[in-house]
């Protein structure tokens, strides 16, 4: 008797989640998420300078305060690294913490051959490894561009954050979702910039529709040799880096 | 001969309906009475896209500071800080420009701030304008001198080290010590005050450095150079391809 109850009950969860079934039918090949630029309308893309970065971290500020990112020094949806390259190929790279104070003098002796500063955040990659992997299609490539994650679908499975080769994804510690940059999605669709942009007091930063005749951001293509973060993955990243160093990954 | 119903066993035969009538069911289920948009990702797409637009805006963006702080934004416009925000300052100010009088922007008058981007740090990039702020007239609000929508040096300074202390303490240190900066950078007097618009020479030709190092060189300061023979010494390369001129090692 009540075997069978329970039996059925179990039979009418697994038909209700047919959700997840349908879910896993949409699972697509992974060449038919990879998009191209459409010939109309808009297809966001970022540019970087990395020789005018300051390393000031107003970006990394701005950008907790825009998005309701948490404080605390491990959640980033943008940061900036800052390098540190010696004599005999030692390099050393670490995300910059704004409030601390000056580096130590010590840190900087005759070894050293460059120091810069390299801005990050998620490359709203053309061909998203983070889009294929996920296994209930919560994160996804809006028409002009932009991954998004849908937090109502997201199932916290973390599956994304180990695919994204950028480190690009943090799991929310509150929401318990994958979280990251989404270009301000909210501001850019009103014709603001993301505030990461917005402050950065040197130009180091640059956004625009690629798909526009004169903006800044053609303007950067334009006028600088590009180059994307590692380009051999084929992940067609849209966050374009002008004077890249070759030490950078 | 044999009838090819009767080769499947009664109870099989019975198992088979019951499995297709779950399928046949799992199907109603699935496509009918689930709703669409729970189970259609692209309907849940639309729905973040939507969600996402909805999320407030809590940077405005400095063109909207011009429509009630006109003279700040014009004076700005025209100074080093052009680039900057004026939220890179105040902090984020939809809310204020909302309800100016109730909200009011952070005011970063503290020491602390301005060096966020001024401290020297040896990452930055070159003839970024920076500064020690232990020692940089200390105790003082860095506005009392500086003003922060329009900053420039206070005074024109006198020395080339105020805004070159890198080079100059590096070449204080150097073989090349007791050579004065003009001897090499001829300074028009407009450098120091506008130091971006008017440059300095700086030397062209292996000639230049010969003037002291050549074999031949008769420079009052070239006594105690020593000698290279410009012709083969570094082949076709300027000097300053290998020997920095502020501060020239001979490393081997
Ligand atoms: C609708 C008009 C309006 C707009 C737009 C506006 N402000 Fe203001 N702002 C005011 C008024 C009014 C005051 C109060 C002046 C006073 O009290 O003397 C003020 C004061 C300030 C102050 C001084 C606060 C203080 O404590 O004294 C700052 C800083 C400031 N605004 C920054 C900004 C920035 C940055 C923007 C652009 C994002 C902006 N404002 C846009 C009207 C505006
Ligand atoms: C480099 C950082 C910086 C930027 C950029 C900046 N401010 Fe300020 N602002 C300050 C500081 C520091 C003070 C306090 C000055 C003082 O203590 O005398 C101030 C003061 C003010 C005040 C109140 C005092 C006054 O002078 O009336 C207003 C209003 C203001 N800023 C508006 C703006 C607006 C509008 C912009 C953009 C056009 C802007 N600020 C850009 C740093 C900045
Ligand atoms: C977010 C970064 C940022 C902050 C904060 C900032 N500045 Fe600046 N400052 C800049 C930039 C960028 C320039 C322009 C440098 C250039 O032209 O290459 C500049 C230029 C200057 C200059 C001109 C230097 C020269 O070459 O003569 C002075 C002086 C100055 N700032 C003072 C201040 C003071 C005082 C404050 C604090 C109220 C401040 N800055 C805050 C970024 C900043
Ligand atoms: C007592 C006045 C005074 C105060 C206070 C002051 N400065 Fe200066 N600052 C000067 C003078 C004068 C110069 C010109 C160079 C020199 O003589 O050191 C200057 C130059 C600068 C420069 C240009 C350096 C370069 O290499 O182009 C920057 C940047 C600067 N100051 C930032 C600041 C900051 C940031 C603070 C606050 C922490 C501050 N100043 C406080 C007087 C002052
Ligand atoms: C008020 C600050 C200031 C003073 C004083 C000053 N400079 Fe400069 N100087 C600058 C700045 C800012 C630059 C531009 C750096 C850049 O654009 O990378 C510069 C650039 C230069 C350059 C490079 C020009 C080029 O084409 O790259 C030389 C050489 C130079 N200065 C020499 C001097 C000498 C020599 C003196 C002393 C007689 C002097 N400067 C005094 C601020 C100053
Ligand atoms: C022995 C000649 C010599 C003397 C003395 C000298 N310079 Fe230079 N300087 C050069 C040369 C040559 C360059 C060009 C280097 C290059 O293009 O790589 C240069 C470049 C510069 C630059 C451009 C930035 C850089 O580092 O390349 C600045 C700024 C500068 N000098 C400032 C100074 C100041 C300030 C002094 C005095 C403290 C000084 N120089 C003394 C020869 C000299
Ligand atoms: C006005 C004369 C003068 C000029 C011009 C000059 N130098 Fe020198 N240089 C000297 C003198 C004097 C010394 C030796 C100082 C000492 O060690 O006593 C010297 C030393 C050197 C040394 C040797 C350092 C060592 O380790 O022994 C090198 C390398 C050098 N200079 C390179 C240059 C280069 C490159 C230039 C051109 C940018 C240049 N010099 C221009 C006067 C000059
Ligand atoms: C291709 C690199 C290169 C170039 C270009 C070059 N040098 Fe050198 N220079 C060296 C090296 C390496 C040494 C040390 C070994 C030696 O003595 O040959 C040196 C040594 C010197 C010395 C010290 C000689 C001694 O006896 O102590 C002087 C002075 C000097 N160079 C001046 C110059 C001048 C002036 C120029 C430009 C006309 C120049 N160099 C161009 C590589 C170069």
């Amino acid at each position: 008797m009540n075997g069978r109850r329970t039996f059925l009950k179990g039979l009418f969860a697994f038909l209700f989640s047919g959700g997840l079934i349908e879910g896993m039918l949409n699972i697509l090949p992974a060449g038919a998420l990879a998009r191209e630029a459409p010939d109309k309308g808009k297809w966001y893309g970022y540019g970087v300078s990395v020789d005018k970065c300051i390393g000031c971290g107003r970006c990394m500020d701005a950008c907790k305060t825009e998005n309701d990112v948490p404080r605390e020094p491990f959640f980033f949806r943008t940061w900036v690294e800052r390098y540190i390259l010696r004599k005999h190929g030692a390099t050393t790279v670490k995300t910059i913490d704004p409030a601390a104070e000056a580096p130590p003098e010590a840190d900087f002796d005759k070894s050293i051959l460059r120091s810069f500063f390299v801005p990050k955040l998620c490359n709203q990659c053309a061909n998203p490894p983070c889009v294929q992997v996920c296994p209930v299609g919560a994160t996804f490539q809006t028409d002009d561009g932009v991954v998004l994650v849908n937090v109502k679908t997201c199932i916290g499975c973390r599956y994304c954050i180990q695919a994204c080769p950028y480190g690009a994804r943090y799991l929310h510690p509150v929401t318990r979702t994958a979280d990251k940059c989404t270009f301000c999605y909210h501001r850019i669709s009103k014709g603001l910039l993301p505030a990461c942009v917005e402050v950065c007091p040197t130009q180091a930063r640059v956004f625009g529709d690629l798909n526009a005749q004169a903006s800044p951001m053609s303007r950067f293509q334009r006028m600088n040799k590009i180059h994307v973060l590692k380009p051999a993955l084929n992940t067609e990243p849209k966050v374009y880096y002008a004077g890249l160093d070759g030490e950078v990954r | 001969m044999v009838k090819f119903p009767e080769k499947i066993p009664d109870s099989l035969a019975r198992l088979l309906v019951v499995f297709l009538a779950l399928v046949a069911a799992g199907a109603f289920v699935v496509l009918v009475v689930i709703p669409r948009p729970m189970k259609d990702v692209r309907l849940q797409w639309a729905d973040d896209i939507k969600r996402e637009q909805a999320k407030p805006v809590r940077y405005a963006g400095f063109h909207v500071c011009v429509e009630c702080h006109g003279e700040i934004y014009e004076m700005k416009k025209k100074g080093y800080h052009r680039d900057l925000s004026c939220e890179t300052c105040h902090g984020p100010a939809k809310a204020h420009t909302e309800d100016p009088d109730k909200v009011k922007p952070v005011i970063p008058a503290q020491r602390a701030f301005c060096p966020l981007c001024h401290a020297y740090n040896p990452s930055r990039p070159r003839g970024f304008p920076q500064i020690n702020p232990v020692v940089h007239n200390p105790l003082k609000a860095c506005a009392s001198c500086h003003n922060p929508h329009d900053p420039k040096p206070p005074t024109t300074p006198k020395d080339c080290s105020a805004c070159h202390g890198e080079i100059a303490r590096t070449k204080a240190v150097s073989h090349h010590v007791m050579l004065a900066c003009t001897t090499c950078h001829e300074v028009p007097r407009q450098h120091k005050i506008s130091p971006r618009s008017v440059k300095p020479s700086k030397p062209q030709t292996r000639e230049f450095c010969g003037k002291c190092h050549a074999k031949d060189a008769r420079d009052k300061m070239a006594k105690d150079a020593p000698r290279v023979d410009l012709s083969e010494h570094g082949e076709k390369y300027v000097c300053w391809q290998c020997h920095y001129p502020h501060s020239p090692e001979v490393e081997n």
